[in-house]
């Protein structure tokens, strides 16, 4: 009887979280087409996202990519499959391993961010001084910060893709003895138009998501330093989480049939 | 006119306010006192709505502003008729000094040319006392009793028609805080404002009051006319602008 009310007040509070981000987000949407906008705020998300995530986007990729090369070697080794190690690579990388890493990084470097500084702004009473400054903390924080993570993610993940991608030809080439014309084509021809559009839309997703987490937790910090670690901590776990699940469920979507 | 008729508000088990009556006629300049943890910053906050009062209706000119939503053009016509003065400065640490003086002329309905924006940002740090120097500073380079200036220019950049105050004058030397006082009581006699400040300072209170009202105890425990403050007749009132420690106010709280 316990247990089941413990499962039970525990299934209920989950279902109220999904409940309170779900309609956070569609709030967060419904200003898109709501003015006043503000551009410069939008401006400054898409370089703080974009342009200063690139090296930590790079360094991620381009190792990945060089450990899937020697991993498909090794293992495919066993059966004497070596020369597959570019396909295997390209859509490794491609189809999963960039959007993920990609978007797991932004929500380390990211979510944290973003949720410190609206955390921190809502304790110094800062986004009360907002609202008293006829400015909707909505309009102003939440929306340029997720509309600059959904637009400039799928940029960042198919650099990611090209350098891990690249990461792999590295290895290939200079470690396994590849020929590099030959390992290029590979993996040109093997690609097809739906697994780049698969990690595009993939990053996308995995963008808003890691932005509205911040934006959320941030927005619902408690007080004092203590409530603005709590708010970072659980942005990054959930914006993790969910960018892990949404990956399932899209890749199920795009590669079941 | 702000009118407040038995506004309740409690956190948790914490029963803050419990029932104030208050009205503050256009144009006055009302100070609340009363100690530490009373609930004045949190009373201020319930008329502009960052607060929802548990119980009570409060209204200003008549409408009744306690239901108004976030960012329907009613709550936004109310909050443009505000200025605030936050306890804790509230300078938004991302933008210099001027953009924080001048955020509500950079964006939004009141919106005018970055040039002439500035211009009035350095218009009105003179008012408070800082130099042009401080303009493109931004609030993290400042003392504290400088963000409090800054935070006072914001809340006066636009000529509010009603400016509440949060202890303007906590942390200012005794100069500067006459410097503040004038300003205060010049915003009420020549633009016609309604102020409502808080403070601690007792020179502060005779120096801007029209009215004061003295909060304890969750409810309003005594108002009049700043005038007969001295002669209230009032215990509480008695006590805390003596300064003793003995009497109906306890020290722990
Ligand atoms: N957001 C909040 N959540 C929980 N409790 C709060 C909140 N804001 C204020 N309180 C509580 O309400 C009470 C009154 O706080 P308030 O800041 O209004 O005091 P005050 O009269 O302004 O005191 P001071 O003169 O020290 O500024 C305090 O006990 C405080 O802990
Ligand atoms: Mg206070």
């Amino acid at each position: 009887m316990n247990v089941l009310a413990i499962i039970g007040r525990a299934v209920l509070a989950m279902l109220a979280a999904v409940g309170r981000v779900t309609l956070f987000a569609a709030d967060t949407v419904s200003h898109l087409g709501r003015p006043p906008y503000y551009p410069r705020e939008f401006a400054q998300a898409l370089v703080q996202i974009g342009y200063f995530s690139l090296p930590v986007v790079g360094l991620t990729t381009i190792f990945t990519g060089g450990a899937l090369a020697l991993q498909i070697y090794a293992g495919g080794a066993r059966f004497s499959a070596e020369a597959v190690v570019p396909q295997i690579v390209a859509i490794g990388m491609v189809r999963e391993l960039g959007p993920v890493l990609v978007g797991l990084m932004i929500a380390a470097r990211v979510t944290s961010s973003i949720a410190a500084e609206i955390a921190t702004m809502k304790v110094t009473e800062q986004i009360d001084a907002l609202i008293t400054l006829s400015t909707n903390p909505a309009k102003y924080l939440t929306l340029p910060r997720v509309l600059a993570a959904t637009v400039v993610m799928p940029f960042l993940v198919g650099v990611g893709d090209i350098i891990g991608i690249m990461g792999g030809y590295l290895v290939g080439v200079e470690r396994l003895g590849f020929n590099a014309g030959t390992y290029l084509r590979n993996t040109i021809d093997f690609l097809e138009p739906l697994d780049v559009v698969s990690s595009l839309t993939k990053a996308a997703v995995f963008g808003f998501l890691a932005a509205l987490m911040g934006c959320y937790f941030g927005m619902r910090s408690g007080r004092g330093a203590q409530g603005v670690g709590r708010a970072t901590k659980g942005a990054v776990v959930a914006a993790s989480v969910l960018i892990l699940a949404a990956n399932f469920v899209l890749t199920e979507l795009f590669f079941s049939a | 006119m702000i009118d407040l008729v038995d506004v309740h508000k409690a956190f948790g088990a914490n029963r803050v306010l419990t029932g104030v009556n208050l009205t503050l006629r256009k144009g006055r300049s009302m100070v609340i006192i009363g100690g530490s943890g009373t609930g004045k910053s949190v009373l201020l906050k319930c008329v502009l709505g960052l607060v929802q009062p548990d119980k009570g209706a409060i209204s200003v000119d008549g409408t009744d502003v306690t239901n108004l939503r976030q960012g329907t053009p009613e709550r936004d016509a109310f909050l443009a008729r505000f200025g605030m003065l936050f306890q804790g400065s509230a300078l938004f640490d991302s933008l210099p000094v001027w953009q924080n003086v001048a955020f509500r002329l950079l964006r939004g309905s009141l919106k005018k040319p970055r040039a002439e924006a500035r211009e009035i940002a350095a218009e009105k740090l003179r008012r408070v006392g800082l130099s042009p120097d401080v303009a493109d500073l931004f609030p993290a380079e400042l003392s504290g009793g400088m963000q409090k200036r800054v935070g006072l220019a914001r809340a006066i950049a636009t000529e509010p028609e009603i400016i509440f105050f949060d202890e303007p004058t906590t942390g200012l030397d005794p100069i500067m805080a006459g410097v503040i006082n004038d300003l205060i009581r010049g915003i009420t006699s020549e633009m016609g404002s309604t102020a409502m400040t808080i403070t601690h300072d007792m020179s502060s209170v005779r120096a801007i009051a029209d009215e004061v009202a003295m909060l304890h105890d969750g409810m309003i425990q005594w108002t009049g006319p700043a005038g007969e403050m001295d002669n209230s007749g009032d215990p509480c009132v008695a006590q805390f602008i003596s300064g003793r420690a003995e009497g109906p106010i306890e020290t722990v709280r």
